[in-house]
């Protein structure tokens, strides 16, 4: 039927300490197609990319490409045989010229040395046919990270056009932008590129893929066209059984929140103000209730909540904690009345990745006991176990390291950390972003319960459906103002929401 | 291109311009304030005693926008007056023989520190700095005391004087002039010079993007390696002798001159030209403070230090406009 593959992978495995991340993993990919990768934060997707673009040496099986059996030693080599791969952060030079970024490591060169002039005008071209209105002398950093990820794809298409690997290209991208991406894939595709793209939108996957691999737990779970298996069924396979309340996940019943009763806010923020970052905003969070900000990336929403934990400083407004007023002044003073913070940058921000699981997880409660009164190790490993079992952190050895987790299950440990201090208050920023629909739904479960028991949980997301379906109310920002706050009941939709943001008053 | 554009291209350029501002408004400041300070002369003699810092300064520039650091320069420049003075004088070997041999040896020395820091992924800090201790004490393994150089051809250097109308110059300035040139080409029109800001941009990056960064990284530091031999053999045509304690503290000078030139100690932004002017500032702050002749040289330090402080605050500022 098809011709073979430009690229296979036969029973490849890898191992990292304490973790087998790839095992006996077959996959095939076409030119010609746009081929999904699928499956959970932890089956084993970036591992089986970076094996293919040589970053990590494979302990086992082996990779043909174009028939021909190879091992790469790098990025370099997988690239100089036609495999070029775009990230989900974009790995570009930000202080270089658009130009450069496309041509480094291959620059065109007269008599030895470099020929800008003639480097500027392929690239102008180049970015040209991808449509792209963009001045190719300016530093790349000028640039959104959209227009920089198809920079990204110029370079790669241009280097090497056989294989392209798309790793979470569209974790940051708009809706219009997300819409360009997909025109420059579709054409690629059309003329005999093969591209693998991995997303965690299940809506983008079946917008633009042929076929799917599915991934579960390092191992391979099937090969797929993506009109012969629906959403449901997908889902299903990378988590490997049939989930109880899956209609839920897909945007079906909400959850049934009762609101909290009674007048006495755990917090009150009034006037609370920061220059350049969020416009004076007032908010009262309850025990047990959950506050949902709701807003455009860069709308104030992160900035509004590092006020509450004091990791700004505000320069107006008050902060009455418990009907006390409270002076914020640091992370500490906050962690003192009870509040915690999960921010979404999980990997600078918060979790070392060369601890192991269970020193993650003790690292906050040991702060907040002082360091002259150790948690003994047979309590460490108790509070450890008992909090992996909790929240399902996988692999459920204490004694992994962090580094070697998955994005899901990073995310996890850090809210096990926070969770541990036992809070009143807990800000979660973006905690389900870039990890996927398992773990998703069992951190707003989580959230859900913890909120049941009487925490007040302020969450931050980007993603509407999910705000809606957790929070009581909805605080909507819009240019780092907060525009207005919703009660959530049947009448609210994420229309309503989304109306409110574009006309930045309440509908 | 847009407005934004232009503000991001003109704001890359701040710590240049204010180091040519700075520049200016001493020697217009010297030139009110000090009888002959108004001169041609005044400024070349600025190029002819900072020649071999100029030299240095080039080779750490490259390091620098790699987002290393090279503390050795110092200690490399000595133990090359050292080496020469000690063949040349000593065992009578020619000069012709002796440079390109001192040349080398200090290429050697910083390729091997480039590999060190590459291979074992040890931070530059430290390599260099074990490479500094080595190459000072290995000078007084040779002597402790000052060699004097009395061979011909190099007096003959020091003492060529090459005209330029009324005014003139040293050899030493034409060498690293023609350094300095050679490094602008190697970092804005090779391969290598490129792989030089890129690492320095993003190293992660560079070696995604398949950079050859290992390769890049040992050649940067066999570069500073070369300069720094080379301006050990410039200083040897200036001061006419070897001592281990020749250039004490070069290293934080050069450092000096390449940050107040505007090369962002993170790496990836700045400019050879920069670096120029860095040496020319120090120089003159020098020249200020030996013109007005009741202060004490230590106030170059101390004028020095007080640059330094303005310039990496103004170097902070811009980089996080730029996020």
């Amino acid at each position: 039927m098809r011709q073979q593959p430009v690229l296979e992978v036969r029973g490849i495995r890898k191992e990292f300490p304490g973790v087998v991340a790839l095992d006996g993993v077959d996959f095939r990919l076409f030119p010609g197609e746009v081929h999904a990768l699928m499956g959970e934060n932890g089956a084993g997707k970036s591992t089986l990319i970076k094996v293919l673009t040589g970053v990590y040496p494979a302990d086992g099986g082996e990779v043909v490409l174009a028939g021909q059996r190879v091992r790469f030693a790098g990025p370099l080599q997988a690239q100089q045989a036609g495999i070029s791969t775009v990230y989900q952060e974009v790995n570009l030079c930000p202080n270089l010229s658009v130009a450069e970024n496309i041509f480094i490591g291959r620059e065109p060169r007269r008599l030895g040395l470099i020929d800008w002039a003639e480097m500027r005008r392929r690239a102008a071209e180049l970015v040209r046919t991808m449509e792209l209105d963009i001045d190719v002398t300016a530093p790349l950093d000028n640039y959104s990270i959209a227009i920089q990820q198809l920079v990204a794809i110029v370079r790669a298409v241009d280097a090497s056009a056989r294989v392209l690997i798309l790793d979470e290209p569209t974790s940051s991208l708009d809706r219009e932008e997300v819409s360009r991406l997909f025109t420059v894939m579709r054409r690629l595709r059309d003329q005999g590129v093969a591209v693998l793209f991995v997303s965690h939108f299940l809506d983008q996957i079946y917008e633009i893929c042929d076929r799917m691999t599915v991934l579960r737990n390092g191992r391979l779970e099937g090969e797929y066209l993506t009109s012969e298996l629906n959403q449901v069924e997908l889902v299903s396979r990378m988590i490997g059984a049939e989930l109880a309340g899956l209609d839920q996940l897909a945007g079906g019943k909400r959850r049934e929140r009762s609101a909290p009763t009674g007048d006495r806010a755990f917090l009150r923020a009034q006037g609370l103000a920061r220059k350049g970052a969020v416009e004076p905003y007032d908010l009262a969070i309850r025990p047990g209730e959950v506050v949902g900000l709701a807003g455009l990336l860069g709308s104030g929403r992160t900035e509004a909540a590092r006020l509450l934990f004091g990791a700004d400083h505000k320069d107006r407004g008050t902060v009455r904690i418990d009907d006390a007023e409270t002076d914020l002044r640091s992370p500490r003073d906050a962690i003192g009345h009870g509040i915690a913070f999960c921010s979404e940058n999980r990997k600078t921000e918060g979790l070392v990745g060369e601890l192991t699981v269970r020193e993650n997880i003790v690292l906050a409660l040991q702060a907040a006991r002082g360091w002259a009164r150790p948690l003994s190790r047979t309590t460490q490993d108790k509070l450890a176990l008992r909090w992996i079992r909790a929240l399902d952190i996988r692999p459920g050895d204490p004694e992994a390291l962090v580094r070697n987790l998955s994005g899901g299950n990073q995310q996890k440990v850090l809210l096990a950390r926070w969770l541990i201090t036992d809070p009143k208050l807990l800000i979660l920023d973006e905690p389900t972003r870039g990890i996927d629909i398992g773990a998703k739904a069992e951190i707003q479960k989580l959230v859900a319960d913890l909120a049941e028991k009487g925490m007040a949980v302020l969450f931050i997301s980007a993603e509407l459906e999910e705000v809606l379906r957790l929070s009581h109310r909805v605080g909507v920002l819009r240019d780092r103002r907060m525009v207005a706050q919703l009660r959530n009941d049947d009448a609210l939709t994420p229309e309503r929401v989304l109306a409110t943001i574009a006309s930045g008053a309440e509908q | 291109m847009n407005a934004n554009a232009l503000v991001t291209r003109v704001r890359g350029q701040i710590p240049l311009l204010v180091t040519s501002v700075l520049l200016v408004s001493m020697f217009t400041v010297g030139s009110a304030q000090y009888d002959g300070f108004f001169s041609g002369q005044v400024l070349l003699n600025l190029l002819i005693d900072n020649a071999f810092l100029l030299v240095v300064a080039v080779g750490m520039t490259f390091v620098v926008l790699t987002g290393g650091i090279d503390l050795s320069v110092g200690a490399v420049v000595a133990l090359s007056t050292m080496v020469s003075a000690w063949l040349v004088e000593r065992h009578g070997w020619p000069p012709l023989l002796v440079i390109p041999l001192v040349l080398l040896m200090g290429t050697a020395a910083g390729w091997v520190m480039g590999w060190v820091i590459h291979t074992f992924e040890i931070q530059p800090f430290i390599v260099t700095l074990a490479g500094m201790f080595l190459a000072r004490g290995l000078c007084y393994t040779i002597s402790i005391e000052s060699i004097s150089i009395t061979d011909p051809s190099y007096t003959a250097m020091a003492q060529t004087r090459i005209p330029l109308g009324d005014l003139f110059v040293s050899p030493s300035v034409v060498i690293a002039l023609l350094v300095v040139a050679a490094g602008f080409v190697v970092l804005h029109y090779t391969r290598l010079g490129r792989n030089v800001y890129a690492i320095g941009g993003s190293e992660h990056s560079a070696l995604l993007m398949g950079l050859r960064v290992g390769r890049t990284r040992t050649t940067v530091y066999a570069i500073s390696g070369f300069c720094s031999a080379l301006g050990g053999v410039l200083l040897t045509f200036y001061m006419l002798s070897g001592y281990g304690l020749h250039a004490v503290g070069l290293e934080l000078d050069a450092i000096a001159a390449v940050v107040i030139g505007g090369t962002l100690l993170t790496g990836g932004s700045g400019y050879l030209l920069g670096t120029v002017l860095g040496v020319l500032v120090l120089g003159l702050i020098q020249t200020v403070i030996s013109f007005q002749g009741t202060l004490s040289s230590w106030w170059t330090r101390i004028v020095i230090g007080g640059l330094l402080f303005v310039f990496i605050v103004l170097q902070r500022l811009i980089t996080v406009r730029r996020r």
